[in-house]
C-alpha cells in the first residue's frame, strides 16, 4: 500500500502539489477499493460468526506469545518484575491497555534488546496478527485504552493549522519544530517524529511511551490529536521552499554549512585567486610566497 | 624576451584625437582635482597571498548584505500589531501573528525571489562574521596587528562586535519562534544587569516583556544604527589599510621598507572585482540550494511555546555556551538577587573577552618592548608564545561552542547532556592551557627544523652507505630564495632591565613594573630557536665541505655532484628564446 | 630602557650585521604561457570572454526563471525543492560567479604580471611636519585665548557638559516604570486551568499519572468572573462591595505579557513520589502539582518532562527540575526551584488555582532579593 502511494506519488511528481492531490484521492480511493474488495473474498464468510471465539482465541494466543517473548522482564502475569532497589526491572502491565502494546511492540521498541536507558526504535519482530494477539491478552488483564480506530488518526480529517498550534504548544519542546527529535537528560533522546505512521503518533500520545507524558483524550481530545496528525503528515510532505534542510536542527548545522560549505569554498577561492600561474619556462624556484 | 613575444600589457592603446573619456575626464578633474590622489593611488602595490584576502570576503559579504537588506525592507513591516495570517503558506492559516511575521512570510511565499533574498541575506550575515573572524586570526598569528597597525586592529575588533550585535538584532525581527525566544532569552540576560537591569529592561521592551516596542527598535537599530557605525569603521580600515600599504611575507626582494606586488589597476582591480562577483555568486548559490531559518517551520512566537534545538546563530553559540555549562549560582543578600548564573557567562565574559581581544597588540608590545615599525609578516612559529595565546584562545572559543550546541551533539553521537556538560566545566580552563603548551613546543621545533633546513640543508630521501658500512641520508643546501625567506626574520631581543636600584642602592621608580616585564619578556621569547648567525651558518657549511672531502677521497666521480658546498647563489635565468 | 625604539634616522628595523643570508634580491620575472604563446592567449582569451558570455545567458536565464516558476500557494517543484528559489538562486550565482571567475582569469593570464616595487614611508609625520603643526596648534589656541579666559572654557565646559541630561532625559518614555508588574500573574482564586490552545477545562479524573498539560489560565479563553468563598458567581453588586471586579480576555500585546508569566504545567505522577515541602501538602490534588512554565534561569517555556523521572528539563540551556521535589533545580544553570502553583477544586470539578503564583515568576532581577 505504501509502495503504491509511493509510485503514485512518484507518478505524479511532475505536477504540482495542487493538481497532484486532485489524482492521488482518486488514486488512493481505487487502490483501497481493489483491496477491500479482496480482503472481503477472502475473510468476509467466516468474519461475523466467529467474532467472538476469535477474541477468546486471541487472547490465548497472545498470552502464550508473552510468556516466552515478554514474561521474563514483565512477569508471566503482567504483574512487573521490581529490582531490589524498588526499581522497575519490567514495569507491570495491567491497565497500559493494547494500544501502548501496539505502539511498543509495532515500533520494535519492545521486546528490548538489552538493558539500556531508553527502548530504541528497530525492526519487528512479529507480526501484525501477533501484535494483535498481544495486545488482546495485555488488554485482557486490565482495562486500557484500546488500539485506536483508523478514522480517529486519519490525517485527511485534521485541521493542519490548529494542529500546528498544539504541535507546537506540546510537542515542539521535545521533538524539535520538525519532528526531528532532540535531547533529554541523561542521554535519554525524543526520537524524531518523520518517519512514525499516524497511528503509532496516536497511541504515542495516548499511552506516553517511556519518559514521554501522557496526553490522555480526556484532555487532549482525538480531535485535537488527529489535528497534530494531519500537521506532522504535512510537515512530512512540505515541500523544500528554500532548498535543502540540513536536518531541520536549527543554527547549529546552519553554522556548520556556513563555516564548511560558504568559508571554505571561498578560502578555495582566495588560495586559487593568489596561487602562480604555470610559467613558460620553469629554470629557478620563485621565492617563498 | 624580446618584444615581439610578449604581447600583453606592453603597447599602450594610442587613440588619434581626444577621446570622449579625456573629455569626461577633463571635466572632472577640473572640479574634483582628482588626478593627484588617483597618481598615487591607481597603480598602488597590493601583494598576493590568498590569506590577504580572508578580510576581503568579509568586506564583499557586507556589500551583498547591504544590496539584499535593501531589497528586505521594500516589504518587511517591522512592527507587533496582531494579525490573522492569510497569506500563501497553508499549514499557518487563520493563525494570530504579528505584523512582522505575517511580512516575513510574504517575503518567503509571495514575493519572487524573496525567499532567496531572505537566505542570501542570512548566510551573507553568517559569513560575514565568520570571515571577520578568520581575518582576525590571521593578523594575529601573523603579527600584522604590530605598530603602526594597532589602531586598524582595535577598529577590527569593534567592527567584529558590532556585526555581531547587527547579527543578533536581525536574528530577532522576523518573530519567529526561534528568534522569539532568544528576545525572551535577552530579556532574561538583561534582567542579571545588577541595580538597573529590571528598568533597562522596562525601557528597552516598552514595559513587560515582549511588549510591542522591541522588534521596531530593533530594527532601527538594525537597519540605520548599527550598518552606519559599521560603515564609518569599515571606511577607516580601509583607509589606514591605503595608508599603512599592506603587510608582506619576507622574501628576496621583500623588505620591511617595500611592498611588492601587483598594482591596483589592472591586476587587483581585476581580483578583487572579480571576488566580489565570486562571494556574491557563492552567496547566491547557498541561498538557492540551502535552506536556512526556514520561519514558516517554526511558527510565530509564542511566549508560551519552544523548540528543541532553540539555539543563537553560530557567532553567539559560545555566550550561549558559557550560559548552558555555568553552575547555578545566585546570591541573595540585602534584599536583592546578583544572579552569577548570568551575568558572568553572557555579560562579563563577552565584556572581558573583547577587552582581551582589543589589548593584545599592546599588552604584547609592553612585554617585548618592542616599538618598532613592522611591515614583513612573521610566520606562526616564529612567535610561539603568540601563535600559543591565540590557538589557547581558539580552544577556549571552540569549546563553549560545543558547550553551545551540547544538545546536537547529544542526540547525534549518542551522548549524554550532562557528561557533555560536566566535562566542559572542566574542558573550558585545562584546555586552553594544554592547547597553549602544546602549540608553543610545536612552534619550537618547528624553528628548530628551519634552523636545520639552514645549516644542513634539506632531506633528499636518498640514502647513502659509505665505505664503513655506516649509512647517512643525503642533504642538499636550500635553494637561496627559500633559505633566504625562512632566515629574514628578526632576532627576539628579551627585555631586561639595566639596573634597578642606583648607586645608593635606592630603588628606581616603576622598577616593580619593570622586573614583571623583564619576567614576561623571558616567558614570551626565552624558549625561542634564534637563527643562525652568519658565522654559524659558515661553519656548518665548512663543516659540510670537509665531510665531503672526506667521502670525496673515497668515493670520487660522484661526491662532486653530491654537495653543494658553497653557499647557494641564484642561477642566473637562461634567455628565454 | 632598552625599549627598541624609533631609531633617530627612521622607524624601520635595520637588519643587523650578522645576517647569515644577504638579500638574493627580487627574482627575475618569468614569463607565462600565454606571454610566449599567441595560442595559448587567444586560448584565454577565449576562456574569459566565454565565461563573461555564459554569465549573460545566465541572468538571461534568471529573468527567464523569474515568470515561469510559480510561488504561493501552488508553487512549482522541482526534486521537492522550490522551483523558483533554486533556479533563481542558480542562475544568479552563476551570473556572478562566472563574471568573478572570468575576470580573475583575466587577471591570471592576460594582464601584465610583472611585480612592482613600492617603497614605503613611516606612518609618523617628519620632525617637521610635527613642529609646524604643533604650532599651528598654539597659534590657534592662543588667538582663541581659552587659556587665559578660564570663565569661558570652565562655562562652555558646563553648558555642553549639561546636555548630556536631556539626551538621557528624553529617553525616559521609553516605557514605563516596573512598579510590581513582575510580582503577579493574571491567576487567581478560582481561576481555572485549562489546556493551552484548545481552553479545554480539566477535571482531576481527566488525568492519568505521567500526563502533562501545557496550561493557561481560563481568562485567556472567557471572562472571569469574581466568586465567593464557595466559588460560586458573586452579582456584579456584591463584586463592587468586595471591590473586585470581572476580568476581560486580554489581547493583543496584553495577551502577550500576561501569557509570558502565567503558563503553566499541570502533571499528574504517583502520590507516593512527591516529597512537598512544608506548607504545599495541600497544593496538589491526587498528585496532580501545577508549577510555571517560565525557565527561573532566563525564561524559556519549559515543558519537556520526564515522566518516570519527573525531571523537567529546559530546551534552551539544560536547567533540570525535579517536579515530585517541588521544582528544585537538579542540573544546569538555573539557581532556583520553579514556582509552584496551588491547586484546588471548584464546585463544578475543575481544576482552579488557590491563588497566584506565591513568588515571582521566570528569570531572577535584581530587585527580587
Amino acid at each position: 500500500m505504501r509502495l503504491l502511494s509511493q509510485t503514485t506519488r512518484r507518478l505524479a511528481g511532475g505536477l504540482s502539489r495542487h493538481r497532484r492531490r486532485k489524482l492521488a484521492g482518486p488514486a488512493v480511493l481505487l487502490i483501497a477499493l481493489m483491496l477491500t474488495g479482496g480482503l472481503f473474498a477472502l475473510f468476509s464468510p467466516a468474519q461475523a460468526e466467529t467474532k467472538k471465539a476469535n477474541d477468546a482465541d486471541d487472547v490465548a494466543a497472545g498470552r502464550a506469545l508473552f510468556l516466552v517473548g515478554c514474561s521474563s522482564c514483565h512477569g508471566a502475569n503482567g504483574e512487573g518484575i521490581a529490582t531490589k532497589r524498588g526499581n522497575n526491572y519490567g514495569p507491570p502491565l495491567v491497565g497500559v491497555g493494547a494500544a501502548a502494546v501496539d505502539f511498543q511492540v509495532g515500533t520494535g521498541r519492545m521486546p528490548l534488546a538489552g538493558p539500556t536507558v531508553q527502548a530504541p526504535r528497530k525492526k519487528v519482530s512479529y507480526t501484525k496478527e501477533e501484535i494483535q494477539q498481544l495486545g488482546a491478552y495485555v488488554q485482557s488483564l486490565g482495562p486500557g485504552p484500546a488500539v485506536p480506530e483508523s478514522e480517529e488518526y486519519d490525517p485527511n480529517e485534521g485541521d493542519v493549522s490548529r494542529g500546528g498550534a498544539i504541535f507546537r504548544t506540546n510537542c515542539t519542546a521535545c521533538h524539535n519544530f520538525a519532528g526531528a527529535g532532540g535531547a533529554l537528560p541523561g542521554g535519554k533522546y525524543a526520537p524524531k517524529l518523520t518517519d512514525v505512521s499516524s497511528k503509532h503518533i496516536f497511541e504515542a500520545l495516548l499511552t506516553g511511551p517511556q519518559q514521554m507524558p501522557v496526553f490522555s483524550n480526556d484532555v487532549l481530545t482525538p480531535a485535537d490529536k488527529r489535528d497534530v496528525i494531519s500537521y506532522l503528515r504535512q510537515n512530512d510532505d512540505a515541500p523544500k521552499y528554500g532548498g535543502f534542510s540540513m536536518g531541520t536542527l536549527g543554527p547549529v548545522s546552519e553554522g556548520m554549512f556556513a563555516w564548511l560549505v560558504g568559508i571554505g569554498v571561498l578560502v578555495g577561492f582566495a588560495v586559487w585567486i593568489a596561487a602562480h600561474t604555470a610559467r613558460a619556462k620553469k629554470a629557478v624556484k620563485g621565492g617563498q610566497q | 624576451m624580446s618584444e615581439a613575444v610578449t604581447t600583453n600589457g606592453s603597447k599602450a592603446a594610442r587613440s588619434q584625437k581626444p577621446s570622449k573619456v579625456a573629455g569626461v575626464a577633463d571635466w572632472a578633474d577640473s572640479r574634483l582635482g582628482l588626478a593627484g590622489a588617483m597618481k598615487k593611488n591607481i597603480r598602488k602595490v597590493f601583494p598576493d597571498h590568498w590569506s590577504f584576502m580572508l578580510g576581503e570576503i568579509a568586506l564583499w559579504s557586507f556589500v551583498v548584505l547591504l544590496l539584499t537588506g535593501v531589497f528586505l525592507t521594500l516589504w518587511f513591516k517591522p512592527s507587533m500589531g496582531e494579525t490573522t495570517y492569510s497569506g500563501s503558506y497553508e499549514p499557518l492559516n487563520g493563525i494570530e501573528v504579528s505584523e512582522a511575521y505575517a511580512s516575513s512570510l510574504h517575503i518567503s511565499f509571495d514575493v519572487r525571489a524573496g525567499l532567496l533574498m531572505r537566505q542570501m541575506h542570512h548566510w551573507a550575515a553568517m559569513l560575514f562574521i565568520a570571515a571577520m573572524l578568520v581575518h582576525m586570526m590571521r593578523v594575529y598569528f601573523t603579527g600584522a596587528f604590530r605598530k603602526p597597525r594597532e589602531l586598524n586592529w582595535v577598529i577590527g575588533v569593534l567592527l567584529l562586535v558590532l556585526g555581531t550585535l547587527e547579527g543578533f538584532t536581525g536574528y530577532s525581527l522576523p518573530d519567529d519562534l526561534l528568534s522569539g525566544t532568544g528576545i525572551r532569552a535577552a530579556n532574561g540576560f538583561v534582567a542579571a544587569i545588577p541595580v538597573v537591569g529590571t528598568y533597562v529592561n522596562f525601557f528597552l521592551f516598552g514595559g513587560e516583556f515582549p511588549g510591542d516596542s522591541i522588534i521596531p527598535r530593533l530594527y532601527t537599530i538594525h537597519v540605520l544604527l548599527i550598518p552606519g557605525l559599521l560603515l564609518a569603521l569599515i571606511a577607516a580600515h580601509m583607509l589606514l589599510l591605503v595608508y599603512h600599504k599592506h603587510t608582506q611575507w619576507p622574501g628576496p626582494g621583500r623588505t620591511n621598507d617595500n611592498v611588492v606586488g601587483f598594482p591596483m589597476l589592472p591586476v587587483y582591480a581585476a581580483k578583487a572585482g572579480g571576488f566580489f562577483f565570486i562571494v556574491f555568486g557563492v552567496t547566491a548559490l547557498m541561498g538557492a540550494f540551502l535552506s536556512i531559518n526556514p520561519i514558516w517551520r517554526y511558527g510565530p512566537y509564542n511566549p508560551a511555546e519552544v523548540t528543541a534545538g532553540s539555539q543563537p546563530d553560530w557567532y553567539m553559540g559560545w555566550p550561549d555556551g558559557a550560559l548552558r555549562i555555568m553552575p547555578g549560582w545566585e546570591s541573595h543578600f540585602w534584599g536583592v538577587t546578583l544572579s552569577w548564573n548570568v551575568f558572568i557567562p553572557i555579560i562579563l565574559l563577552p565584556t572581558l573577552a573583547i577587552g582581551i581581544l582589543m589589548a593584545l597588540p599592546f599588552v604584547e608590545s609592553w612585554i617585548t618592548g618592542d616599538k618598532r615599525d613592522h611591515h614583513l609578516l612573521q610566520r606562526p612559529r616564529d612567535a610561539p608564545t603568540r601563535t600559543g595565546v591565540m590557538v589557547a584562545l581558539m580552544t577556549f572559543y571552540g569549546l563553549f561552542w560545543i558547550a553551545g550546541g551540547n544538545d546536537i551533539i547529544a542526540i547525534t553521537f549518542g551522548l549524554s547532556i550532562n557528561a557533555i556538560t560536566h566535562f566542559l566545566r572542566v574542558a573550558v580552563f585545562v584546555g586552553p592551557v594544554i592547547a597553549f603548551i602544546i602549540t608553543k613546543r610545536w612552534c619550537i621545533s618547528l624553528q628548530r627544523q628551519d634552523n636545520e633546513k639552514l645549516l644542513h640543508g634539506y632531506e633528499t630521501g636518498i640514502i647513502m652507505r659509505d665505505a664503513s658500512g655506516g649509512y647517512s641520508e643525503r642533504h642538499q643546501p636550500l635553494p637561496v630564495d627559500e633559505a633566504y625567506a625562512i632566515s629574514a626574520r628578526e632576532r627576539d631581543q628579551i627585555f631586561q632591565i639595566e639596573s634597578s636600584t642606583d648607586e645608593n642602592g635606592v630603588e628606581a621608580p616603576g622598577s616593580r613594573a619593570e622586573k614583571v616585564r623583564a619576567r614576561l619578556s623571558q616567558a614570551w621569547y626565552g624558549t625561542n630557536v634564534q637563527k643562525p648567525t652568519a658565522a654559524e651558518l659558515e661553519e656548518a657549511h665548512h663543516h659540510a665541505e670537509e665531510h665531503d672531502h672526506e667521502s670525496d677521497s673515497e668515493l670520487a666521480g660522484i661526491a662532486s655532484e653530491r654537495h653543494e658546498v658553497d653557499p647557494p647563489v641564484r642561477k642566473e635565468l637562461p634567455p628565454s628564446d | 630602557m632598552t625599549d627598541l625604539e624609533n631609531r633617530p634616522d627612521s622607524g624601520v628595523v635595520r637588519h643587523e650585521p650578522e645576517e647569515p643570508i644577504a638579500d638574493p634580491g627580487l627574482p627575475p620575472h618569468e614569463l607565462r604561457p600565454t606571454d610566449v604563446d599567441e595560442k595559448a592567449e587567444r586560448r584565454a582569451e577565449r576562456q574569459v570572454a566565454g565565461m563573461f558570455l555564459l554569465s549573460a545567458v545566465f541572468t538571461v536565464l534568471f529573468c527567464v526563471s523569474y515568470f515561469v516558476f510559480a510561488i504561493g500557494d501552488d508553487p512549482t517543484m522541482v526534486l521537492g525543492l522550490g522551483a523558483s528559489n533554486v533556479a533563481l538562486g542558480f542562475c544568479l550565482g552563476m551570473a556572478l560567479l562566472l563574471i568573478g571567475v572570468g575576470a580573475i582569469q583575466w587577471a591570471r593570464k592576460l594582464m601584465g604580471d610583472e611585480e612592482i616595487v613600492e617603497m614605503r614611508h613611516p606612518a609618523r609625520s617628519s620632525d617637521e611636519d610635527r613642529e609646524e603643526a604643533v604650532a599651528s596648534l598654539t597659534e590657534g589656541v592662543e588667538q582663541s585665548g581659552i587659556g587665559r579666559r578660564p570663565l569661558i572654557r570652565n562655562t562652555l565646559l558646563l553648558s555642553t557638559g549639561l546636555l548630556g541630561v536631556p539626551a538621557i532625559i528624553a529617553l525616559r518614555d521609553l516605557g514605563p516604570l516596573p512598579g510590581d508588574k513582575l510580582y503577579h500573574t493574571v491567576w487567581r482564586k478560582w481561576m481555572r486551568v485549562v489546556q493551552d490552545v484548545t481552553g479545554t477545562p480539566i477535571k482531576p479524573e481527566d488525568l492519568q499519572v505521567g500526563q502533562l498539560v501545557n496550561a493557561q489560565p481560563d481568562v485567556f479563553y472567557r471572562p472571569f468572573n469574581p466568586k465567593d468563598s464557595d466559588g460560586d458567581d458573586l452579582t456584579a453588586a456584591q463584586a463592587e462591595a468586595r471591590g473586585e471586579e470581572p476580568l476581560e480576555v486580554p489581547e493583543g500585546v496584553e495577551l502577550q505579557q500576561e501569557k509570558a508569566k502565567a503558563a503553566t504545567i499541570v502533571v499528574r505522577m504517583e502520590p507516593s513520589d512527591i516529597t512537598p515541602s512544608k506548607g504545599r501538602e495541600d497544593w496538589g490534588i491526587d498528585g496532580i502539582l501545577a508549577y510555571s512554565k517560565i525557565c527561573t534561569h532566563v525564561g524559556c517555556p519549559i515543558s519537556l518532562w520526564e515522566q518516570q523521572t519527573h525531571h523537567l528539563l529546559c530546551p534552551c540551556h539544560q536547567s533540570t527540575f525535579d517536579l515530585a521535589d517541588n521544582g528544585k533545580v537538579i542540573f544546569g544553570p538555573a539557581n532556583r526551584a520553579l514556582p509552584q502553583l496551588p491547586l484546588m477544586v471548584d464546585p463544578d470539578g475543575y481544576l482552579v488555582a488557590q491563588s497566584d503564583y506565591t513568588e515571582p515568576v521566570g528569570p531572577s532581577f535584581w530587585e527580587r532579593g
